[in-house]
């Protein structure tokens, strides 16, 4: 198959422009914010930041309806903002608390909410896969038409349940769209380093499944190419592969010093790349939004992500019983 | 206002590190993101970022200054035009980090090391009512008279696994079930346990009530993962909001010279594990009753079958809604001599040892624990006030086994009704030979039950 990389971009309104730089900002201030809490001791074990890879959730997200589903690994943070749970709530599970989703039993790779259809926050690499193909199978089963969204990284991308699970949702046409999420790093192993497939979309090729790649660092190009795997979902032709190409600016996780990568690199795709900047560029030329307008909504988001911190810090730890409950429906 | 600039914790163990470097002066306007430090630690080097935008206004701890605490200010950051405030003055700090590992969180497990000095009172009621009619049925029909009766009022249930459709199952447990319920319900999978057990979990957070067969459970350490990681632990980990209902079942342990790869008992293994429910079955009535309440339970149930057991026949009550509760032990001899617990196929050493053992006048009490989690500890607990003895009988490895574990429970709760040590018969520490004569050496044999009780009765 011949290589293909999507050049589309999705046509939207200066009002959507807005709302995806909103979103995205969202996540970038959040994840500074536990940063910033994590080095003050309030979040324990494992936290990895979306600093960077913003576009590819908020891209996707504005091409889903109520119903479909999402699931992913453990850098989650990004994808629970995203579609829609509240800050408080994700912040709280990351300081360990009572108000968290999960009620500070979970962390920051273990979150869920039924309501959003937001299944997880999964720690070991690859396993959201064929769970997310399991949710495409219960909608399948049930006969509507939502999809589910099923992120994984490019060193997901080489676990062999990945694999069992493309034979298994071609076979029998899981409306389910695999988003590799290539950020270049498996933690400090580059793509390069962990195979010799010039790309990781193509791979579904062998098993009769179509995909392309995607500009991950261009919000509209990621919509656009969402659009395109989405109607090919719904209307029951199976799965879909978008290998969208990004880059995480933080280490793996908090306690990684990066030295896999230089810093004129990561400093070269803040500087060059930037999907957040590359927006806000977008929309200042276009004259879609005055720098004001853009002030007011940092202003804004600053105060939603203060808050956020705050109630991560006010809400109580869990009372001691909960040690006991939950484990039995 | 202004805002201290804390040395951060770059890993949840630092608890000091060196400041190595400076990236920015005073005066210098940084904003959200830049780096302006470099952190060392015996560890690893780090880039300290600024979470804020303003202005260097002061650095209070130079480049290379060893042994900085954790949350310690290093500099003091300020808006655009703003001074740098007097010493000792009001300054905007991150507020300490909450003891989050304080003593009162340490809570002893409920177990209690006291005796019990009272025999507990398990539920003995009768599984079915008194004058019900009974007929015949193989393990293996009853097994499948279960699954097509759920699947009959349920359409949320359905059953995957390898063959278990166009070929009607590769021991026919599912055998006519794709006549009945088509292949929407009844679905062959490629050979590829990790991935279909994967797809398993996901359909039941997604609201369906799978049901899925290993064709035996050697293969399912290639799943282990989502039985464990993915299905046990989900409702806690979600705060109990999303629940995982599947049922994985299939034939487990040793059949008849397959060899070590294909003859384990995973018993131990699995009921070890928070979150999952282990049924291991030994009649048909019973393997029926508990699979309906296996498939309609809203947790992960583990359904350990016997490939030598699916062709046995038994008495099955002819009843249209047959259900058999978890943790429910069935005493299927009453006895005052000793108590015999075992489960699934060392049912049939213990039950053929006691018989024989009653021909001597030694009269065994043999409970059948069909659930292996939860545990009916009560009925075990009440026969051995009464008997003083206790031998467990079990197919799987000796090393953590079911029976080391019932052992533990009743030291701990009934150590004074004890007269003679616990014995825990279990398979031999090897792994499965595939020569007969040694295949029959590695089982456990009702001749070793026989002798067990003799030496816990001293007869």
């Amino acid at each position: 198959m011949a290589a293909r990389k999507s050049t589309a971009k999705s046509n939207v309104s200066a009002e959507e422009l807005l709302s995806y730089y909103r979103d995205m900002l969202l996540i970038r201030r959040f994840e500074e914010k536990a940063g910033q809490l994590y080095g003050m001791g309030l979040i324990g074990g494992f936290c990895h930041l979306y600093i960077g890879q913003e576009a590819v959730v908020v891209g996707l997200e504005a091409t889903a309806k109520e119903g479909d589903k999402r699931i992913t690994s453990y850098r989650d943070h990004g994808h629970m903002l995203a579609c829609g749970m509240d800050p408080k709530g994700v912040m709280a599970e990351l300081t360990g608390r009572e108000g968290g989703y999960s009620k500070g039993k979970g962390g920051s790779m273990h979150m869920f909410s039924k309501e959003k259809h937001f299944y997880g926050g999964h720690g070991i690499v690859g396993a959201q896969v064929p769970l997310g193909a399991g949710l495409a199978f219960s909608d399948k089963y049930k006969g509507n038409d939502n999809v589910t969204f099923t992120y994984f990284g490019d060193g997901a991308a080489n676990q062999g349940q990945v694999y069992e699970t493309y034979n298994m949702a071609m076979l029998w046409d899981l409306p389910v769209i695999f988003v590799i999420e290539n950020n270049k790093y498996a933690m400090g192993t580059s793509v390069q380093r962990a195979t010799k497939s010039p790309s990781l979309w193509e791979r579904g090729a062998a098993y009769g499944i179509k995909g392309e790649e995607v500009d991950g660092m261009d919000v509209l190009a990621v919509k656009a190419a969402g659009e395109k795997a989405v109607a090919h979902c719904r209307a029951g032709k199976g799965p879909y592969i978008l290998e969208v190409m990004t880059y995480r600016y933080r280490g793996h996780s908090m306690s990684d010093p990066a030295k896999y990568r230089t810093r004129d690199e990561v400093q070269k795709m803040r500087s060059e790349r930037d999907a957040i900047e590359n927006v806000r560029e977008l929309l200042l030329q276009g004259k879609h939004a005055s720098e004001d307008k853009l002030k007011e909504i940092d202003r804004d988001i600053k105060a939603i992500v203060n808050e956020a911190a705050e109630f991560s810090k006010e809400s109580p730890e869990p009372a001691l019983e909960e040690l006991w409950t939950d484990i039995y429906a | 206002m202004a805002t201290e600039v804390l040395m951060p914790a770059l890993s949840p163990t630092m608890e000091e590190g060196t400041l190595a470097k400076w990236l920015v002066k005073e005066g210098d306007t940084v904003a959200s993101g830049d780096i302006i430090a470099e952190i060392e630690t015996d560890k690893a080097t780090m880039e300290f970022e600024a979470v804020d935008e303003g202005v260097i206004g002061k650095i209070l701890i130079e480049a290379g200054t060893d042994g900085v605490k954790v949350n310690t200010p290093i500099a003091i950051l300020v808006a655009e035009g703003e001074e740098v405030p007097e010493e000792g003055a009001k300054t905007e700090t991150a507020p300490a980090p909450a003891a989050l590992n304080g003593e009162e969180g340490k809570t002893a497990a409920p177990a209690s090391a006291a005796p019990a000095p009272e025999a507990p009172k398990p539920d003995t009621s009768p599984d079915w009512p008194e004058g019900t009619e009974m007929k015949s049925q193989t393990v293996r029909e009853a097994l499948r008279d279960a699954m097509a009766e759920e699947m009959r009022s349920t359409d949320e249930v359905f059953v995957m696994g390898e063959e278990v459709a166009e070929y009607q199952g590769a021991y026919k447990i599912t055998q006519g079930l794709l006549d009945e319920f088509g292949a929407r319900r009844v679905i062959d999978t490629p050979i590829t346990e990790h991935g279909f057990a994967g797809i398993g979990v996901g359909a039941a957070f997604g609201g369906l009530r799978p049901i899925v067969e290993f064709m035996t459970f050697n293969f399912a350490m290639q799943a282990i993962d989502h039985i464990i990681n993915s299905a046990a632990k989900t409702l806690y980990m979600s705060g109990g909001q999303m629940g995982c209902p599947i049922v994985f079942r299939g034939p487990n342990g040793a059949a008849a010279r397959v060899g070590a790869q294909h003859s384990q008992c995973y018993a131990a293994w699995y009921s070890q594990i928070p979150g999952l429910k282990v049924v291991m079955p030994y009649s048909a009535a019973d393997a029926k009753g508990l699979l309906k309440t296996a498939i309609r339970d809203p947790n992960p149930v583990i359904f350990l079958e016997n490939e030598i057991l699916y062709g046995r026949s038994f008495e099955v009550p002819d009843l249209e809604d047959f259900t058999v509760p978890f943790g429910k032990a069935k005493i299927w001899r009453e006895g005052k001599d000793v108590t015999i617990v075992s489960f699934g196929i060392g049912m049939t050493y213990a039950l053929e040892a006691a018989e024989k053992l009653a021909e001597d006048g030694i009269e065994a009490e043999v409970i059948d624990l069909r659930t292996i989690r939860p545990m009916d500890t009560d009925a075990i607990l009440a026969s051995v006030m009464k008997t003083n003895r206790l031998v467990t009988v079990e197919e799987g490895f000796p090393q953590g086994s079911v029976g080391n574990y019932i052992t533990s429970v009743v030291m701990e709760q009934a150590f004074d009704y004890l007269d003679a040590p616990v014995i825990n018969l279990a398979g031999k520490d090897v792994p499965m030979p595939y020569a007969a004569n040694l295949e029959k050496l590695a089982l456990v044999t009702t001749d070793e039950v026989v002798e067990a009780v003799r030496k816990v009765t001293y007869r």
